[in-house]
């Protein structure tokens, strides 16, 4: 039987929809290995003291927020859960509502925390590299007010941070540019700040060279493979670990759509020998 | 003039941030904050310049009825909509012109923005970019074809990559005895991805560290002025 390269398409398209959404509806809660990357970035929030002021720059929007999103929660649920103080920022403009939504989230675990107090959102600053440049050199300068436009020194928790330096590690979620990179180059590189990150995993092997001896980078979680392990670092089943489930059987299915592609021209091609 | 006092504004600029990294000091820091807030400015004002860009593009679409006018409609009224409701009630924390927007929020569970924002937007973006799988799985089954020494090597690393990345990868191989662990395949994807990986990375990244410092040379030293909007 032959078959069209539209119904072909449509085939996999279908089958693929099924093998995804499956996992999503009824998670099967596979557990995975936590990679080396995963649990350096872990114990750099793991081994800050409590009461360390972390900042982390929401840079994506919510066409990556199924991979980063997850990150995202986890990183502030770490935070909290070791009583340090979360200071959010955004390169990219719909980081801001992604902050938001992650902060929301985890609240509804830590009530007790406090806008202003425990955490607070900067909001969105346009710039990238130049805007962490001078975040270096005075935080004050750059966001005079947080994303409610309360002044910078009516904030709490703020009035312990005056430059980047004044921070005990940074966290760039991200999934372009301005992002990470710049980051390592600025904050970590010019500042000496410790930086850790996320990204997608497709953007995830540019950034494995920068987790290096000189630790430009404190580990990677890249992807959602990552944010699961994060999840299992902090003892708890997450967005991520069910999604996980949903993107290791789709994983497993384009393995089998690349094998039955070969054998299809395999096939075609000892026909054509004939 | 039109083009020559940005070749010389770019010339002093360019250097004096040059020297500035080697000379941090006053009057050379100042400078520098200076230099950097004008830029944040400067980029603020690109983001009202891209919007008015867009309302023009797509109006002279509309009004002439160019191909696919509809969709480029529903951008612009896609448009306006975020914006009117944005300056009227404001976002999350922030206040409109019309105030915090409290009556609102409470009849519609958040503001018009946060609304649109969380159950159209989101969702929409989100949708598209999930539509990548589907693409990747269909091309996957194409493309990924073995035929020689170099595709077989590209085949047998990516599978390896893909089951390492994948829970199942963890089930399949985690049997092994400790002292057979680098053969287990999230190991084994560890490996390739920290190794050879990284070694092509870091000579990408080394080339194109090399073609930014030539590009900005060339840029400060105004040989390169397609910048300008000319191509001499």
């Amino acid at each position: 039987m032959k078959i069209s390269a539209g119904l072909e398409r449509r085939l996999i398209y279908s089958i693929l929809f099924i093998a995804v959404a499956l996992p999503l509806l009824i998670p099967i809660g596979w557990k995975t290995d936590i990679s080396g990357y995963t649990q350096i970035a872990y114990d750099l929030v793991e081994h800050a003291p409590e009461g360390t002021i972390a900042l982390i720059s929401f840079d994506y929007d919510p066409s990556t927020m199924t991979e980063m999103q997850p990150m995202a929660e986890a990183q502030i649920e770490h935070a909290f859960k070791r009583n340090q103080r979360v200071i959010a920022t955004a390169l990219w403009p719909m980081g801001v509502q992604m902050a938001e939504e992650a902060f929301g989230k985890v609240l509804l675990d830590y009530p007790d925390k406090k806008y202003g107090v425990d955490y607070v959102n900067l909001g969105y600053k346009v710039g990238g590299m130049v805007t962490i440049q001078a975040m270096g050199r005075n935080l004050r300068e750059v966001y005079p007010t947080d994303q409610g436009g309360t002044p910078y020194e009516d904030i709490p928790m703020l009035n312990e941070v005056r430059r980047l330096k004044d921070i005990g590690w940074i966290s760039s979620l991200s999934s372009g540019t301005p992002g990470l990179k710049e980051w390592v180059m600025v904050a970590r590189d010019a500042y000496g700040v410790p930086v850790t990150g996320g990204c997608t995993a497709i953007s995830a092997p540019g950034f494995f060279p920068y987790v290096n001896e000189q630790r430009q980078l404190y580990g990677l979680l890249g992807g959602l493979k990552a944010a699961s392990e994060y999840e299992s670092l902090l003892g708890r089943i997450g967005s991520a670990t069910t999604k996980m489930d949903a993107q290791s059987v789709a994983h497993m299915l384009i393995l089998v759509f690349i094998a039955i592609g070969n054998v299809k021209v395999y096939v075609t091609r000892r026909r054509k020998a004939q | 003039m039109k083009r020559s006092f940005p070749l010389v504004f770019a010339f002093i600029v360019g250097f004096l941030v040059l020297l500035a990294e080697f000379i941090p000091h006053r009057p050379f820091s100042q400078l520098i904050s200076t230099l950097e807030n004008w830029f944040m400015i400067i980029a603020g004002f690109a983001i009202l310049l891209g919007q008015i860009s867009l309302i023009r593009v797509n109006s002279r679409i509309i009004s002439n009825k160019e191909h696919d006018w509809q969709y480029h409609l529903a951008g612009m009224i896609s448009f306006a909509l975020m914006l009117i409701v944005g300056v009227l009630w404001g976002m999350r924390e922030a206040p409109g012109i019309l105030g915090k927007g409290e009556d609102i929020a409470l009849w519609m569970g958040m503001k018009p923005f946060d609304y649109l924002f969380t159950y159209a937007y989101m969702p929409l973006s989100a949708t598209v970019f999930s539509l990548l799988a589907f693409f990747i799985a269909s091309a996957a089954y194409r493309a990924f074809i073995i035929r020689g020494f170099e595709s077989n090597l590209l085949m047998i690393t990516a599978v390896i990559v893909i089951i390492g990345r994948t829970s199942i990868g963890s089930m399949l191989t985690g049997w092994l005895p400790e002292s057979w662990s680098f053969w287990h395949i999230p190991n084994l994807a560890d490996f390739i991805m920290e190794y050879p990986n990284t070694a092509a990375q870091r000579a990408i990244m080394i080339s194109a560290g090399l073609g930014i410092i030539g590009s900005s040379l060339r840029i400060i030293l105004g040989i390169e002025r397609s910048y300008l909007g000319g191509d001499k």
